[in-house]
């Protein structure tokens, strides 16, 4: 790519964390549209000037189960997908889950991996994995985007306005996280600068819809943000958190979940699986649940494309 | 209240057969050692979610999930929080007060638990 430039993505690579599923986006003129390849086809090429980009989710380096014990190769793999795109991406989100126990060395381990990618920019969000001991301090010592020591954020990049959320605090005991009063506000804040016209893509861990509330697969206050979003023209939340692809779409307001780069999970409600551990699939199929998500944006639509890539195709 | 403290499983004593009985546990013979209830943690749950001791005794949780929990105590002073519990590992915690302990896994937050302490 171009624009690669190592010191800038050393800089940036702060943000940014793998799981298990990339995705690359690309935005032209206000319509996102993912790129890339859901089978063995090779990704499309993006429309010249368009932004593309990628999302990974939930690498949860660290883990060392039977459901996989090589989570770092399989980051690896997604990465060199990545690096192989036609169209190299302007930016790698990762939504969450970039460590499995909130470890210094997982973190750090995570975030030197992720410099292997030829993008200027990763940015990532906080996961539950990511702030178990000690809430989001441990986690922004490596991955704090703009230095001011909080886990949401937003930037523009390719006329698109990016959002990055932490919904995996703020609960009480038995309920859901939450984003909270304070990121709340903050999000109304920052909206309020931003042009209905603008197309907008959020990243949070947790699904911004409930998907299935026994298993915490949903965020407390999701309804507040998403009122906060109806009135834009184009706007994508992009989720990691349950391992696997799953969309809803309201409105203009579409939300996706990714698959992980670390080891499957049930799907909701699974019958005979009353809660969401890790899943060990016969040798050989792992790498057809991991993946990564390639979007673009693209004018004349309000919804973005992607297509979900997973490792083994 | 006394320390906190991580440790590798241990042999589990004839106390908590009675635990296991009756959820109820009688502590502190005169010269027996101390008392130690297990709560296990299997499939994103606490069990048994409720336990009854008497003061002095110690709980120990223990994690046989792949993914990590934690034990987070849900009183003002936070009395007691473990680290990240990976797979196999135990927290322990003494209860010297009576009185009713809440707690949850502040990685799943749905899964809640509560120590209660009676005197004999």
């Amino acid at each position: 790519m171009s624009n690669h430039d190592p010191s800038r993505r050393r800089a940036l690579g702060c943000l940014s964390a793998w799981s298990g599923a990339a995705v690359l986006w690309t935005v032209t003129g206000g319509v996102p549209r993912a790129l890339g390849a859901t089978n063995a086809d090779a990704p499309p090429a993006a429309a010249k000037g368009a932004l593309t980009f990628v999302q990974i989710s939930d690498t949860h380096i660290g883990f060392h189960r039977p459901a996989n014990r090589d989570v770092v190769g399989s980051l690896r793999r997604a990465i060199a997908d990545i690096n192989a795109l036609p169209q190299a991406p302007a930016l790698v989100v990762h939504t969450g889950d970039v460590s499995h126990l909130s470890k210094a060395e997982e973190f750090g381990s995570a975030k030197e991996i992720l410099q292997e990618l030829h993008v200027d920019r990763v940015h990532t969000v906080p996961g539950e994995h990511d702030t178990i001991d000690d809430g989001v301090s441990g986690y922004l010592k490596y991955f704090d985007h703009d230095g001011k020591a909080r886990a949401w954020y937003s930037f523009d990049q390719g006329g698109v306005h990016f959002i990055g959320l932490n919904n995996v605090l703020n609960f009480k005991a038995g309920t859901l996280a939450a984003l909270g009063d304070d990121q709340l506000a903050w999000m109304k804040t920052d909206l309020a600068g931003v042009s209905r016209s603008t197309p907008i893509v959020v990243l949070a861990h947790i699904p911004l819809w409930t998907i299935w509330e026994p298993w915490g697969w949903g965020t407390a206050d999701s309804a507040q943000a998403l009122a906060l979003l109806r009135p834009f023209g184009s706007v994508t939340v992009l989720n990691g958190h349950i391992h696997q692809v799953l969309q809803k779409v309201e409105g203009h307001v579409a939300l996706h979940t990714a698959m992980s780069l670390a080891y499957p999970l049930p799907t909701p409600g699974q019958e005979g699986i009353g809660e969401p551990g890790p899943v060990t699939v016969p040798a050989g199929e792992l790498g057809r649940l991991l993946g990564t998500r390639q979007l673009s944006l693209v004018r004349g639509q309000h919804e973005l494309a992607l297509i979900d890539r997973p490792l083994d195709r | 209240m006394s320390r906190i403290s991580f440790a590798k499983r241990r042999p589990r004593s004839a106390l908590v057969l009675a635990l296991l009985a009756g959820f109820t546990i009688r502590a502190s013979f005169a010269a027996g050692p101390p008392a130690v209830a297990i709560v296990d943690i299997t499939k994103f749950m606490f069990g048994p979610s409720e336990i009854t001791v008497a003061p002095g005794t110690t709980v120990r949780w223990i994690n046989h999930d792949e993914v990590p929990h934690t034990v987070a105590s849900r009183d003002k002073t936070k009395l007691f929080t473990s680290k990240a519990m990976d797979t196999d590992d135990q927290f322990e915690f003494s209860f010297a007060n009576e009185g009713d302990y809440t707690y949850i896994c502040t990685v799943h937050p749905f899964m809640t638990g509560v120590v209660h302490v009676r005197k004999p």
